[in-house]
């Protein structure tokens, strides 16, 4: 049975249209006008328990608000909304209960204090029992390597740390239902891993739903059997990341450095520049082609150095934005 | 009660929690935690050379007896101590917290959204002229009267209980407003002007102010009305207004709360 169902889900905020200058305030402070900004326009999807589903779209494409509608925090301007088996926007206790949201720019834990204090008052909120809660704090301390770090003012922790600690007071009352808006924001490489790695524990574990956003597509990647990607607040696709991968992955990124500066249309040839600043070139190049064009670009052109690497996610969702290769799912 | 008893010990224990990490904050920072014990110090020094500047006068007010007007003041220390001890230091947070988005976390906790906002923080520094409120209470009662007869204690503490529901109530509505405005224009300092005016019994006002403080804003009902019970010449009808009107308040604070959240947008990340 699904537990996330969501059908036309709509978002519509009032925002105020406001001029900059002293003039426009003034204009504001007198007459405001309002503009409704959608953010989020007739979505529709569902999800099974246990899935771990990734949230994928540019910057205010919707993804945020679409997480906050469904944990509850804001009300839904129109459209059906059930998760697990709840209206969100009630907040009933049970619902309440069975959720939990990560937030990358947000923290929960008092800063002054060690992580077990916010820990503390999280058992008590929810009601465990102190017990039970000394035994979970251990076994969440144990998946994610924190020791006495747990006793440590919050604001000494490293950021890797601190979100480590955040996720504890995040699954202290053991939530079906995780939803995570950039979880490894700002983490280094190691750190992002372990968070990733434990995630994965997680959901195997506890066979809990997960949902998340993120910037790096590596989180992706390693944790989202299927996306849902949105953009200007419209679904865009929902499907395997497989599927996904095989529109994005035509292009890989390839840097360069060059023995000299080489103009535009020398290099227009081995294919599309992405970035061309003296010496350093970055060219975008259809997979298909890449070990034939790195061939050619080494044999004819005087390079000292080559990178391959997938482009960022933001990269590869606007490069898709503009070419307008993508449909609406259809629904 | 109506309520069953375990969400009753699950709010008793989060509120342990909620003050433990509050003093552990406090003390975190211990010059911080000096500075404000000797702050302390100097305010309750302040409220009694005042007191004892105006005992020197001997002065009456609207018809009261100095002793009276004494009782009124202690009322007004009491809820003036409760304001810096719980009033302010919770309720001036929201205001922070519809800002940078954090009222995310309290309102996905299964817990009262209110319960949490008013009481999650507690200043022990305006603990002392609570008691000094209560002290000054008792002890010039006691001096005009020349007894302490029960029922009206009991009266006292209970309309003093519905007084400080009111302040409460009037002030969470105003920082409720935060959720649109998202700067609370300072409408809880007015409220705090409004409560110093309670300093001194209403019929000490004159006929315009009087009508003000007892039908606007419900000046009266904090400090002369508490006084009054404790100087047993309180009609019965005063102190059923008191108790309707602190309910009233209070549901009225919760409707109020339920409303504003519709409106909430939660700070973008």
């Amino acid at each position: 049975m699904a537990t996330v169902m969501a059908r036309g889900l709509r978002k519509t905020f009032r925002v105020a249209d406001k001029q900059p200058g002293l003039a426009g305030t003034l204009r504001h402070l007198v007459h405001r006008r309002w503009r409704s900004v959608q953010a989020v326009r007739e979505v529709s999807f569902s999800i099974e328990a246990g899935e771990v589903v990734g949230f994928l779209g540019p910057n205010g494409a919707g993804k945020t608000t679409t997480l906050k509608l469904l944990s509850g925090l804001i009300h839904p301007s129109g459209g059906e909304l059930a998760v697990a088996g709840h209206r969100p926007f009630r907040r009933e206790r049970a619902f309440l209960e069975s959720i939990t949201l990560v937030m990358g720019q947000k923290q929960q834990l008092i800063w002054d204090l060690p992580p077990l204090d916010s820990l503390r008052v999280n058992a008590a909120v929810y009601g465990i029992p102190e017990r039970e809660a000394r035994r979970r704090i251990a076994e969440l301390a144990e998946m994610l390597e924190l020791g006495e770090e747990l006793t440590r003012p919050v604001r000494k922790l490293s950021l890797g740390q601190r979100m480590k600690a955040e996720l504890m007071a995040a699954l202290l009352h053991r939530p079906q239902m995780l939803f995570l808006d950039e979880p490894t924001l700002g983490l280094d490489i190691n750190a992002q891993a372990r968070v990733r790695q434990f995630l994965a524990d997680y959901n195997r574990r506890t066979g809990a739903t997960v949902l998340l956003t993120s910037h790096y597509m590596a989180d992706i990647t390693a944790l989202c059997p299927r996306v849902l990607l949105i953009h200007e607040g419209r679904l865009f696709h929902d499907g395997a990341l497989a599927e996904l991968s095989e529109r994005l992955a035509p292009w890989r990124q390839v840097r360069l450095e060059l023995a000299r500066p080489l103009s535009a249309a020398q290099l227009a040839p081995y294919g599309e520049i992405e970035a061309l600043e003296g010496c350093e070139v970055r060219l975008a190049i259809p997979r298909e082609r890449l070990t034939a064009t790195i061939t050619r670009l080494l044999a004819q052109l005087p390079v000292l150095d080559l990178e391959v690497s997938d482009p960022p996610i933001e990269e590869l969702i606007g490069r898709l934005f503009r070419q307008g290769s993508l449909e609406p799912a259809p629904r | 009660m109506a309520m069953p008893v375990a969400p009753v010990l699950r709010y008793l224990r989060t509120l342990r929690r909620f003050w433990g990490t509050a003093l552990a904050t406090q003390l975190e920072y211990q010059l911080n935690a000096l500075i404000e014990l000797l702050a302390m110090a100097g305010n309750l020094a302040g409220s009694l050379l005042l007191l004892w500047l105006f005992h020197r006068q001997g002065v009456a007010l609207g018809g009261w007896s100095w002793n009276a007007v004494l009782v009124v003041l202690g009322a007004y220390t009491f809820l003036d101590g409760l304001t810096s001890t719980l009033l302010r230091p919770n309720l001036s947070r929201i205001v922070n917290h519809v800002q940078e988005g954090t009222l995310d976390f309290v309102l996905l906790k299964p817990i009262d959204s209110q319960f949490w906002l008013s009481l999650r923080t507690i200043s022990p520094a305006g603990l002392p002229e609570m008691g000094l409120g209560v002290v000054l209470m008792l002890w010039a009662a006691r001096r005009e009267l020349g007894a302490l007869p029960p029922a009206p204690l009991l009266a006292a503490a209970v309309l003093l209980l519905a007084a400080a529901v009111i302040l409460y109530a009037l002030w969470f509505v105003l920082a409720a407003t935060s959720i649109w405005f998202v700067k609370t224009w300072n409408a809880t300092e007015v409220l705090r002007a409004a409560l110093t005016a309670g300093r001194y019994p209403v019929s000490a006002y004159p006929a315009g102010l009087r009508l003000l403080f007892t039908l606007v804003l419900p000046v009266a009902f904090l400090t002369t009305v508490p006084a009054e019970a404790l100087l047993g010449r309180l009609t019965p009808l005063t102190a059923l207004t008191s108790l309707l009107l602190a309910c009233g308040a209070l549901v009225i604070s919760r409707a109020f709360w339920a409303f504003a959240l519709r409106f909430y947008t939660s700070a973008s990340s």
